[in-house]
């Protein structure tokens, strides 16, 4: 990222706008590719309350580590072609070897239903309804379920959660950088515009941040934030955690860039008119950085997104009973667990895509600001 | 001499640097503030009413809960308890006896006492031995990488855009986009549920009972797990890394002016293109060295291995401060040394950055 700073080419998103730029970016496939992937997930979770046929907190825990549910197609006496159902599961003890498994009762099959009634939840966040994509009728039978990708210790739906955790693992990376990047913009402009003493002092204060291991300042500062805060408080110490860790690196790279800068001769001529300092940072300088922070972003969420699932996998993070795809993988830390109930790792391969998807798209990126890197 | 001036010089602002991250370290861990009661608005049956608020900032976790909870304990014994940690005295108290500890001098040599632990351990003794088995696992992980990354990245190069460089470049994507806790999971159930390895810790049960060629066998086993998921990360930049450098070395003009005077391609390749191209990822080992001894956290953590970063968790969650700070102080002094080793190591293979600018930056 470092070696980036000097070359980036500004002119090349001037030139195209916006729009050539999209298009530029998006002829090479696996960008395009994974562009579709990162808009499917987002889209997935904003629409997760409608997606999902259980609610967050939704749990049954008489089908604790149930399977993923087979969804038939073809009925059970005569394999004829049929609507698609699920069977009621039941579960079942064996006290001599102290495990479980679980079995279908085949004469219930449950028909899958189309927009049926569940949980209220807020739909995009403009109104309350209760309608759901899918889902099954549990009021005749007991067991009956439909978890597409199986149920955790406590018997709630994975893959509702997973819908939910989504909501906060891929969010929470754009909201620190969005906290994270302003103050590494305005303090590395600060310290480089003035240069002298005010750059020494402000550039020693980075150090010292970033002279501690960022993994143990993230540890300490999660495991400080009191057990009494509401969930909406933790998210956000945790987002404020998380920008406290990336902004000094990245201001050290802006400062780099603007002692260069200012010396330019419009920065000059700003001076000579008599703009204050503030302004000239903020409306002449930073903004010849918009290229390189353009690429530094979309590098920098995946790195966000991992912390994040890092930080709740170790209990520190986002706290149950909210989902997020770290705290879900916490469960399979036990690997008996993971041994009986291998879908409890789901929220692992979806981290994985998220990141891959970030990598390649923002490589796409660098590749069209920066073709020297290419 | 420009070298040892250079050295001294960021050493000596190292100081101020570790000695301030020592006392971001000790107020994370201990601070308690105490403002007094304040009027503060408050929201109240739907207006804003003036309430007097007591204002004390605290660390939420109490180092002697487990004590304070236990009923076999009398109220002296924890009195005492909290006096031998130090826990009765004000903040600054706290911190300057943790810190003239540090620099303890016996006889005129230096022996620095960390305190004890919460288990009654001797910070010291345990760092030594938990920073050790870091080192081992991440100094395999590095010389591992690079061995293997190396060939890989310059094979790539050199079939470039062929099926095997492809499927390389694909690994390479995959390597680097997943997350490492995640790997190490998934591998550990595969070797419990397939008896492959070893899962956890460092030896086995039995590990005093066996002969000396036995135990180093038992240690290896036991290392394979984390090693590998260690590497997969720094394997996949590494070769890409390395890639990239040899295709853009191969286009530069000496290499073709070495093919035109009919030097053979094995020459031109690995005498003077490869050469050149390793040069920029000489750096890195300098921020390699930075995380030698945090960069294994996650993993440490679920191999349950006897490292740095696991003991540093523990300590964190229970806010042992003689061992958060202890770990803390190790590895930034690591850090800060990793980057001006990188620094220096810069100017060694590029010689267009000069000493000088470096120091000017100080």
């Amino acid at each position: 990222m470092a070696d980036l700073s000097n070359s980036v080419n500004t002119a090349a998103l001037q030139q195209g706008g916006w729009l050539g730029a999209l298009k530029r970016i998006l002829s090479d496939p696996a960008a395009s590719a994974a562009l579709w992937v990162l808009i499917i997930l987002y889209a997935a979770i904003a629409l997760a309350g409608f997606l999902a046929p259980y609610g967050q907190y939704w749990r049954d825990r008489t089908l604790a580590g149930a399977p993923p549910t087979p969804v038939y197609m073809r009925t059970v006496e005569t394999g004829a072609l049929t609507w698609p159902y699920v069977l009621p599961q039941q579960r079942h003890f064996n006290p001599t070897t102290l495990s479980y498994h679980y079995s279908e009762d085949t004469a219930h099959p449950i028909p899958i239903r189309f927009f049926v009634r569940g949980d209220e939840y807020p739909l995009l966040g403009l109104f309350n309804t209760n309608v759901h994509l899918f889902g099954v009728d549990n009021t005749k039978q007991d067991g009956a379920q439909i978890n597409l990708l199986g149920t955790d210790m406590n018997g709630r739906d994975i893959f509702s959660r997973l819908l939910y955790g989504g909501q906060i693992s891929l969010t929470i990376g754009f909201i620190s950088l969005l906290v994270a990047f302003p103050l590494g913009l305005l303090y590395g402009g600060i310290s480089g515009y003035f240069g002298g003493w005010v750059d020494t002092l402000m550039m020693r204060v980075s150090e010292v941040l970033m002279s501690i291991p960022s993994l143990y300042l993230l540890i300490t500062l999660a495991a400080i934030i009191p057990a009494s805060v509401s969930s909406s408080q933790r998210f956000a110490l945790v987002v404020v955690s998380l920008a406290l860790i990336g902004w000094a690196g990245f201001s050290r790279i802006i400062r780099g860039m603007v002692l260069s800068i200012k010396q330019q001769e419009y920065v000059d001529a700003a001076r000579a008119l008599g703009k204050p300092s503030l302004g000239i940072i903020t409306q002449h300088v930073l903004p010849q950085t918009f290229s390189f922070v353009v690429v530094a972003i979309t590098l920098s969420v995946p790195g966000y997104i991992l912390m994040e699932s890092g930080l709740s996998f170790l209990g520190l993070g986002i706290q149950q009973p909210d989902a997020s795809w770290g705290n879900m993988l916490k469960e399979a830390q036990t690997l008996t667990n993971v041994l009986y109930a291998p879908w409890m790792l789901a929220p692992g391969a979806l981290i994985f895509v998220a990141v891959l998807a970030f990598n390649v798209l923002g490589d796409a990126v660098r590749d069209y600001l920066d073709p020297k890197t290419a | 001499m420009l070298w040892l001036i250079v050295i001294c010089k960021r050493l000596l602002w190292a100081l101020p640097t570790l000695l301030a991250v020592s006392i971001i370290g000790f107020t994370l861990m201990r601070y308690d503030v105490d403002l007094g009661v304040w009027p503060v608005p408050a929201l109240k049956n739907g207006g804003v009413v003036i309430e007097q608020t007591h204002i004390h900032f605290k660390n939420p976790i109490d180092p002697l809960a487990e004590l304070k909870n236990n009923p076999q304990i009398t109220p002296a014994v924890y009195e005492s308890e909290k006096k031998r940690l130090g826990l009765d005295r004000p903040f600054h108290e706290q911190y300057l006896r943790w810190l003239s500890h540090l620099f303890e001098v016996n006889d005129g040599v230096w022996q620095p006492n960390m305190g004890k632990s919460f288990s009654g351990e001797d910070v010291f003794t345990q760092l030594k031995i938990r920073a050790g088995n870091t080192l081992l696992l991440n100094c395999i992980v590095i010389l591992l990488t690079w061995l293997i990354a190396l060939p890989l990245g310059v094979f790539g190069a050199l079939r470039w855009r062929s099926t095997t460089d492809r499927l390389l470049t694909l690994l390479a994507s995959v390597g680097m986009a997943a997350p490492s806790f995640v790997v190490a999971l998934v591998l550990a159930v595969v070797c419990v549920k397939f008896r492959l390895l070893p899962v956890g810790g460092l030896t086995s049960i039995n590990h005093g009972l066996l002969p000396w060629w036995q135990q180093i066998g038992d240690v290896a086993a036991h290392l394979v797990l984390p090693v590998v998921v260690l590497m997969i990360g720094g394997l996949a930049s590494l070769q890409r890394q390395m890639r990239g450098n040899l295709l853009d070395v191969l286009q530069a003009e000496y290499v073709r002016m070495a093919r035109a005077k009919g030097l053979p391609e094995h020459k031109v390749v690995y005498k003077h293109a490869v050469r050149t191209a390793i040069n920029p990822l000489v750096t890195l080992l300098g921020y390699e060295l930075a995380a030698l001894l945090s960069g294994s956290l996650l993993v440490e953590m679920i191999l349950n291995y006897p490292g740095l970063g696991q003991y540093t968790y523990q300590a964190v969650l229970q806010t042992d401060t003689n061992v958060v700070m202890a770990s803390l102080v190790l590895s930034a002094t690591l850090l800060v040394a990793g980057n001006v080793m990188a620094d220096l190591l810069l100017t060694v293979v590029d010689p267009r950055i000069s000493l000088s600018a470096i120091e000017q930056r100080g």
